[in-house]
């Protein structure tokens, strides 16, 4: 939640650790997607590794090892015993132990994305597990829910509206949704998205891209003690 | 200590705890439990096999982490503390007690309390006869470890961590913790006792919709046998550090943990008779039930726990 809260940053030390990114929203809003979309664009200039929190089974990690965006054995599932949002924010104790187990068998990498399972509007990473957060809707969900609010959608690094391609399907308004996410999220970036009609998420990439430059900047050196908050970069894009 | 104990056997500790049913989540997809009277019986048959033997391994560890361990881990220096912490790629390696850790040993073989926390966790190993049980019990206690050793930094945690780095089973992890949070070890006994029928009364409530009062209800019926659980394990393992003078020849005279006194006599203290042969004496009681629900649950197509 970076740039915009004054709290401290109180995960472990990051020097020359991967950022840890959380990917959380609602069942069906398009995490996996986004994470396969995100293992896409940048793995080829970034070492990346994955960690699944699929909540009857492996079928995140499934779909990703057979989407072939990774090597298969650089992605991770974490069980939850129906709790997803206790394992991202509760009690962080697997998920840490697999961003670990990833690093020290594949470290150094730039980047894990740790995807929650589906959870609630209230679900939002623990800092000491993710030093950023995208929480992902869909428009599918009705234009209100970026009103309603809740810490997923008002506190976090950023907000992915997906299936843009729905909305007039489903009756949603984009315009209003971006009214009501910048109102709620102080100024806090929103991307507008279609995972399947474009293939990827470009301006997803690039944002993770710069928040992981800022990241290495700011802790890719062993003798740079600085510990703030990680710097995010802040592209409004309402396109 | 006992608010400490309180903080150790809360649910709430953060060490992944919640995410295990302790063969609920198997047991209720074969039927074998549908209501609250199989739970009780469930939670009775726990209590009384792995429960007990988790009480007295726990026990025994935190005896060992209490009295032995402190000061040798000091010795020991920076090579201890900065060993890395214990993570699941050591489990790529077969549990092996002559193996070496990930860091680097002295001439001569590791040092003796890490020869100790080895033998303790092979003891746990020998009364863990499914694999499935194993790898739940070492991913429980690696997480345990990782966490206490923040929230309860010690030489104890480290050297601990340092003799099994794939991660201790859970038991001898609680035990370490709790000697690290200043526990006694009928405390640690109490804990895992505690902690064998919680987890999986709260996965029942989970995966049934059971009523939580009611869930609460049968825990607070098996408090007593809780206490009776952690008392004779508390005994056993004094009786398993006490052996009669003279009755296991070579091995008595080394005493592992007697009274806090520390190791023995020097010329004879050593991994060669170290007390693992006292310790073998701990409860073994098995329950093959909860074997082949574990395997079998490694086996699911779907599944919501860990185990």
């Amino acid at each position: 939640m970076g740039a915009h809260h004054n709290d401290r940053h109180d995960a472990p030390d990051g020097h020359g650790r991967a950022l840890r990114l959380g990917v959380g929203g609602p069942v069906g809003s398009g995490k996996t997607a986004l994470v396969a979309a995100l293992c896409r664009g940048l793995g080829r200039s970034m070492r990346l590794g994955v960690v699944t929190n699929d909540i009857y089974t492996t079928e995140d990690a499934d779909f990703l090892r057979r989407a072939g965006v990774l090597d298969p054995e650089r992605i991770l599932a974490v069980q939850t015993g129906c709790c997803p949002h206790t394992a991202i924010r509760d009690d962080i104790a697997a998920n840490l132990d697999a961003v670990e187990t990833l690093e020290e068998r594949f470290g150094p990498l730039d980047l894990v994305i740790v995807e929650s399972g589906g959870d609630n509007l209230t679900a939002t990473f623990s800092r000491g597990l993710a030093d950023a957060q995208i929480f992902v809707l869909d428009v599918s969900g009705g234009d209100k829910v970026p009103r309603k609010g809740g810490p997923g959608v008002t506190t976090a690094d950023l907000l992915v509206v997906n299936k843009t391609d729905l909305a007039p399907l489903v009756g949603a308004d984009l315009a209003v949704m971006a009214r009501d996410a910048e109102a709620v999220r102080e100024g806090r970036p929103v991307l507008f998205t279609s995972i399947r009609e474009d293939g990827g998420a470009p301006g997803v990439a690039d944002w993770v891209s710069g928040v992981v430059h800022s990241w290495r900047h700011r802790h890719g050196h062993i003798h740079d003690h600085a510990d703030g908050p990680v710097e995010i970069p802040m592209p409004l894009d309402l396109a | 200590m006992d608010a400490a104990l309180l903080l150790l056997a809360d649910s709430r500790l953060p060490a992944g705890g919640h995410a295990h049913s302790g063969g609920i989540e198997e047991a209720v997809r074969a039927g074998a439990v549908t209501g609250p009277g199989d739970l009780a019986r469930f939670l009775r048959g726990r209590l009384a096999t792995a429960g007990l033997v988790a009480a007295a391994l726990a026990a025994a560890a935190c005896e060992l982490g209490s009295t032995c361990d402190i000061g040798s881990a000091r010795e020991l220096g920076s090579a201890v503390i900065d060993a890395p912490a214990p993570s699941a790629n050591a489990r790529r390696r077969p549990a092996d007690l002559a193996s070496e850790s990930t860091a680097p040993e002295p001439a001569g073989g590791p040092p003796e309390p890490i020869v100790l926390w080895r033998r303790l966790d092979a003891e746990a190993d020998a009364r863990t006869s499914s694999p499935a049980q194993r790898e739940a019990a070492r991913t429980q206690g690696r997480l345990l470890v990782r966490t206490a050793r923040r929230i309860w930094p010690s030489p104890v945690l480290e050297t601990l961590a340092r003799a099994v780095p794939e991660g201790a089973h859970h038991p001898i992890a609680l035990g370490a913790a709790a000697a690290a949070a200043g526990c006694d070890p009928g405390q640690a006994a109490l804990a895992a006792a505690y902690a064998s029928v919680t987890g999986p009364a709260t996965a029942a409530v989970r995966l049934l919709g059971l009523d939580p009062v009611a869930v609460h209800r049968l825990l607070a019926d098996l408090a007593p046998s809780l206490d009776e659980t952690a008392r004779a394990a508390r005994t056993a393992t004094r009786t398993a550090a006490r052996p009669e003078r003279g009755a296991a020849d070579a091995d008595s005279r080394w005493t592992p943990c007697p009274d806090g006194e520390g190791t023995a006599d020097p010329d004879l203290a050593g991994p060669e008779v170290a007390g693992d042969a006292w310790w073998a004496a701990l409860p073994a009681a098995a329950a093959p039930a909860l074997d082949l629900l574990a395997e079998n649950h490694l086996k699911a197509a779907t599944r919501l726990f860990v185990s």
